[in-house]
């Protein structure tokens, strides 16, 4: 699995997953922070939950407190995924 | 002493449409919303008011709430920022059973998927008053806020509440009210097994034949105002509600006291209240839920507490239209009642045909039929009855002509 797991197949996941929380589309992009989406620690759950059945990568809680950004969850699924 | 509060808004969202008027409307011509031995509101479309993120962070009763919500503030003319303090207007919203659609997703998900995919929101979506929590969130509303619990009284104990937090000084508004969303297998499953709903699916209260009460779902609201602060800032005043009364059977689980003895004390208490006696009410708004045991107990409570005036008084269920609202009932027939006392009209039970031995009231069986109150200020009692032995009536008053 983690051999076939490519950033480009994570940021879809991870945008449409946002989108599909409410955020603005034109809005979801890389460097975009959690405030100006309008997302916040209900959604992130939510976001974990996504990227765990669709990556098999578990992000805690507290690990999402490290991550400010949508990239920054798109770097650490995809490094922690390979 | 009793202070009358002016109700400058109404809003509801039920089987019979999107909107009080229509609920009014509707009923009144005649119409049912029940379909397939249930009351949807197929009408209602959330998006139509709500964000897909506001949509999908509440459940069904709670979207519900937010909509008879919007239309009630939107009716009492309040903009945006409302016309009173916002830390004294005051926001309560019962359910009977609260986001039970949201429990059964999730119970569903742990069971097949596991504990770790349980949503987030599910908590925040189920509780029974998160209905109450999102209508001040989403409108400003930042004096007290919560639910009420009673089963199919629980409209009722909340705008009797919001009555009260407005006479004793604590509130110049509350937006109350009640909102249900239960139309899901558990739910109907668990209704049909204790023989409450109607196996033939037909609503017809103080019938002879009826078997049962047909369930239904949405949400109604008010706007009170103390009558000084809605005066003051020019408020279209659409009735008054003048009393309010609860007791309690503490006779059954979920049977009405045979001879109604503690709805007859509601009522009782709620006209003294009021400052108002028996032959003083117009038009009963009946709990009417069109089961066996309900019926024939509101009828014997009706005559106790209202004696000779109970056989003059026109009575009629809504719930033979739109089916039993449970925790939404009483406040969307509160609703109704107000509509109905400004058009001095008593709207029609539905579906009678066969008198029942000793349900002997004039239940407005032919269509509605005019109020003739001669100038005055028409009075109803709207009564609300819930498993539990939950009694509650509240007394309102239209505007004289």
């Amino acid at each position: 699995m983690s051999a076939t797991v490519t950033a480009q197949q994570v940021q879809e996941k991870v945008f449409s997953s946002l989108v599909e929380f409410g955020a603005d589309p034109d809005a979801v992009t890389p460097e975009a922070g959690w405030g100006a989406l309008d997302v916040d620690s209900l959604d992130l759950v939510e976001l974990a939950q996504v990227v765990e059945e669709e990556f098999g990568v578990e992000i805690t809680s507290q690990d999402m407190q490290n991550l400010p950004t949508v990239g920054s969850v798109i770097e650490l699924v995809v490094a922690r995924a390979s | 002493m009793t202070r009358a509060v002016a109700i400058t808004g109404v809003g509801a969202v039920t089987p019979l449409g999107v909107g009080a008027r229509a609920l009014h409307e509707r009923w009144t011509a005649g119409r049912s919303g029940i379909e397939d031995g249930l009351g949807r509101c197929d009408e209602f479309d959330p998006a139509e008011l709500l964000s897909a993120k506001e949509a999908r962070r509440a459940d069904r009763c709670t979207q519900l709430a937010l909509a008879a919500a919007a239309e009630a503030l939107a009716d009492a003319g309040w903009d945006g920022a409302g016309p009173h303090d916002p830390d004294r207007v005051g926001t309560v919203v019962g359910t009977g059973i609260g986001g039970i659609a949201t429990l059964v997703a999730n119970q569903d998900v742990l069971r097949e998927r596991g504990a770790g995919k349980v949503s987030p929101l599910g908590i925040p979506l189920m509780m029974a008053n998160a209905p109450a929590g999102a209508v001040a969130m989403r409108f400003g509303l930042r004096g007290p806020s919560f639910g009420t619990v009673s089963a199919c009284a629980a409209g009722a104990h909340a705008i009797g509440t919001a009555l009260r937090m407005v006479q004793s000084g604590e509130a110049d508004a509350v937006v109350c009210g009640g909102s249900e969303a239960a139309l899901v297998e558990l739910s109907r499953a668990s209704f049909a097994a204790m023989d409450a709903t109607s196996p033939t699916g037909i609503s017809r209260p103080f019938d002879a034949r009826r078997d049962g009460f047909v369930m239904g779902e949405g949400a109604g609201m008010l706007v009170l105002e103390h009558a000084d602060r809605a005066r003051e800032r020019g408020a279209r005043v659409l009735g008054e509600l003048v009393g309010y009364a609860a007791t309690s059977d503490a006779h059954h689980l979920t049977a009405p006291h045979p001879e109604g003895e503690g709805a007859a004390r509601a009522i009782e208490l709620a006209l003294r209240d009021a400052g108002l006696e028996a032959g003083d009410v117009d038009y009963v708004n009946a709990h009417g839920t069109s089961t066996p045991l309900n019926d024939r107990a509101e009828t014997a409570a009706l005559k106790r507490a209202l004696g000779l005036r109970a056989s003059e008084v026109p009575v009629s269920s809504a719930k033979s239209a739109i089916g039993h609202l449970l925790g939404a009932a009483g406040a969307v027939e509160a609703v109704a009642t107000v509509l109905a006392l400004r058009d001095r009209v008593a709207p029609p039970t539905l579906n009678y045909a066969e008198p029942d031995e000793g349900l002997d009231l004039d239940y407005v069986t032919d269509g509605a039929r005019p109020l003739h109150v001669d100038g005055r200020a028409p009075v109803a009692i709207s009564d609300s009855f819930g498993f539990g032995g939950h009694n509650a009536v509240l007394v309102l008053r239209g505007m004289a002509a």
